[in-house]
């Protein structure tokens, strides 16, 4: 009986005792006006431009990373959080809008966005971009090993269908880009809501089995960088990372049309720091800072002014800065409601579920 | 008195955690994707591709389990022998404090093209192995993660027989065979079934290690709901294949749990 007691007495102690510990571990600052919490993905900043930032507005930088647009989604939507930027994807800012997550910019507070080229402004998922600015931009494409695929013209997306690449090449883990594969080789439109042609691409996609060695996540830049396959699937920005890490690999747009993504900024209603928040995306769109990031971050600039600065070599690098022609084919995933996006994922499944 | 006062503490724990989840559960697979009340969740989910998918993930749950308890009872049998059982029940033990992501992440490493088991086949002189991908992969993988669950209870049930018993069964004339199936097999046979009913249910949902080790060439139920969860936000869906998980659980656990209710210390985890 009195063990009882105190034993309870000894597990309220030990709780009250750790709930004061966290205090320590995370300490809460309160000092209002002077913190600005970021939260973006991993490895996607450069640390010295944060410190740069601190020093110049005398703001300190919380900053905190995630690793999907829908884990991010959760965490500022359930509150408790309050993130000042973040940096969702195109796809998951339409989301955000519409169950008013967002909070509009206010414009003439980021005298920096002249420096955005206008093919990225105006997007149909933000139009007027009135809650979001691009980061960073990209495509989905080939990367492939050339000399083990020697033959073999990736600059059509029917190539991933030959012979010679079966059981190698991987694919990123999603639907969109999987079935976009299946609608681009056909001549479809990413954004095709037609459930026949949908089922066409998606019967098309079958046929390609053999040549999949598998549906993989992030571990696919792991993957590659060890040549466990000859080709993979995959989004512009994983394949420079991945071609900084082997330098045998090549990457290549197909013709025929591609995915066109962004990253953007945008900052949620919870926000307790809104000066702070435009303060730091006039920041990044600096011209000086925008290319200093976009030579640590690897990424396609949408920052004219930026890109003007940036070595003529990669300038010129047409795999990740498509010229204009090619530019005109790449499409914006629009959000095609619940409905569509369900079909799209049941397809996507059902061609899992026939690989072999 | 003190006795249902430590009661409120479970109680509240089972609502807020078993009861009101499971209630969700229920409640959410009967609405649709925008909200709206239907039964359309669980006709889909005697559609073709589910049926076949609960097929897979129930063939491959089969053969984990199967293959865990294969190599578990003999082990079990080998550590009731030993003189340090507890150092040796320790060392299989050990990994579970690992992470399980990071234990498949090493396995991809080991099983890729250029990972230690080719490394070890093409110097011993065999053809280059394909592993990774392949559902040899995620056999080995899943059974390797399972057996510290399935050693555990069956270990405790084969401890907990006199070696009296066995002394006996010899000097009565049976042989090691008939004392393997005739002594043992049954007095540990409650160890046995909890260790199906710990690895059975959860191999049927392995949606990591399926990505991870299979690249999605094997798909279980744990996939399509993710996938309905994260990807689709179909929650109704999502929950009514968990519905159907919990279905086949209370299966397997009618199935496992008949006529043992003579058993005493043994059995438990």
């Amino acid at each position: 009986m009195k063990s009882t007691v105190s034993m309870i007495l000894a597990a309220v102690g030990i709780g009250a005792l750790i709930l004061f510990g966290t205090r320590f571990v995370n300490p809460v600052p309160n000092e209002e006006g002077n913190v600005l919490h970021v939260y973006n993905w991993g490895e996607y900043i450069d640390p010295d431009l944060l410190a740069k930032f601190e020093e110049e507005t005398g703001i300190r930088v919380i900053y905190e990373t995630f690793d999907s647009n829908e884990a991010m989604k959760v965490k500022v939507n359930q509150g408790g959080t309050n993130y000042d930027v973040v940096f969702p994807s195109e796809y998951m800012v339409e989301k955000m809008v519409v169950e008013d997550l967002l909070m509009p910019l206010d414009h003439e507070q980021i005298p920096n966005m002249k420096n955005i080229g206008d093919n990225f402004l105006d997007q149909p998922f933000d139009p007027g971009n009135t809650y979001s600015l691009p980061y960073f931009w990209g495509t989905v494409g080939v990367l492939y090993h050339p000399e083990t695929t020697e033959g073999l013209d990736f600059s059509d997306w029917d190539t991933l269908w030959d012979d010679r690449l079966e059981n190698d090449i991987l694919m990123v883990d999603g639907a969109r880009e999987v079935m976009g594969v299946g609608l681009n080789s056909m001549g479809h439109s990413l954004n095709e809501t037609n459930e026949e042609v949908l089922q066409e691409a998606e019967e098309k996609l079958e046929a390609l089995g053999p040549n999949v060695r598998g549906i993989v996540g992030d571990e696919i830049a792991a993957m590659m960088e060890v040549n466990e396959a000859k080709a993979a699937v995959v989004w512009s920005g994983m394949a420079q990372d991945i071609m900084w890490e082997n330098e045998a690999l090549d990457f290549t747009v197909p013709e025929g049309g591609s995915n066109l993504w962004f990253d953007t900024m945008v900052i949620p209603r919870t926000a307790q720091n809104v000066e702070g928040a435009h303060q730091f995306m006039n920041f990044l769109l600096d011209p000086e800072n925008g290319a200093q990031n976009t030579e640590w971050v690897g990424y396609a600039t949408p920052n004219e002014a930026a890109y003007q600065l940036l070595d003529k070599e990669i300038r010129q690098d047409e795999r990740f800065y498509p010229d204009q022609e090619q530019q005109e084919e790449l499409e914006v995933y629009r959000n095609l409601g619940p409905e569509m996006i369900s079909l799209y994922n049941e397809l996507f499944l059902r061609f899992k579920m026939a690989l072999e | 008195m003190m006795r249902r006062l430590l009661f409120i503490p479970y109680l509240i724990w089972i609502v807020l955690f078993v009861v009101a989840p499971l209630g969700l559960m229920v409640g959410y697979s009967f609405f649709d994707i925008s909200g709206n009340p239907t039964l359309a969740n669980y006709g889909a989910f005697f559609s073709s591709e589910y049926f076949e998918m609960t097929l897979s993930s129930f063939w491959y749950a089969f053969l984990i389990t199967l293959f865990s308890l294969l190599i578990s009872y003999p082990l079990a049998l080998a550590i009731r022998q030993t003189k340090h059982k507890m150092f040796w029940l320790l060392l299989i033990i050990l990994p579970t404090w690992i992470n399980l992501l990071l234990k498949t992440y090493a396995f991809i490493g080991m099983f890729g093209k250029e990972g230690l088991v080719n490394a070890v086949a093409t110097a011993l002189g065999f053809a280059e192995q394909q592993l990774l991908f392949s559902d040899i992969a995620f056999i080995i993988v899943s059974v390797y993660i399972f057996i510290p669950f399935m050693l555990l209870p069956i270990f405790n049930a084969v401890d907990g027989i006199e070696n009296n018993l066995l002394s006996a069964a010899r000097d009565l004339g049976a042989s090691k065979w008939d004392v393997l199936m005739r002594v043992l097999m049954p007095l540990s046979l409650p160890g046995i079934k909890t260790g199906i009913q710990i690895v059975f249910i959860p191999s049927l949902s392995l949606f990591m290690i399926t990505r991870l080790i299979t690249g999605n060439k094997v798909i279980t139920l744990g996939t399509a709901i993710e996938q309905q969860f994260l990807t689709t936000e179909n929650w109704g869906m999502g929950s009514t294949i968990g519905v159907f998980l919990i279905l086949a659980m209370m299966l397997v656990m009618t199935v496992t749990s008949g006529r043992n209710k003579e058993t005493g210390r043994v059995g438990r985890l």
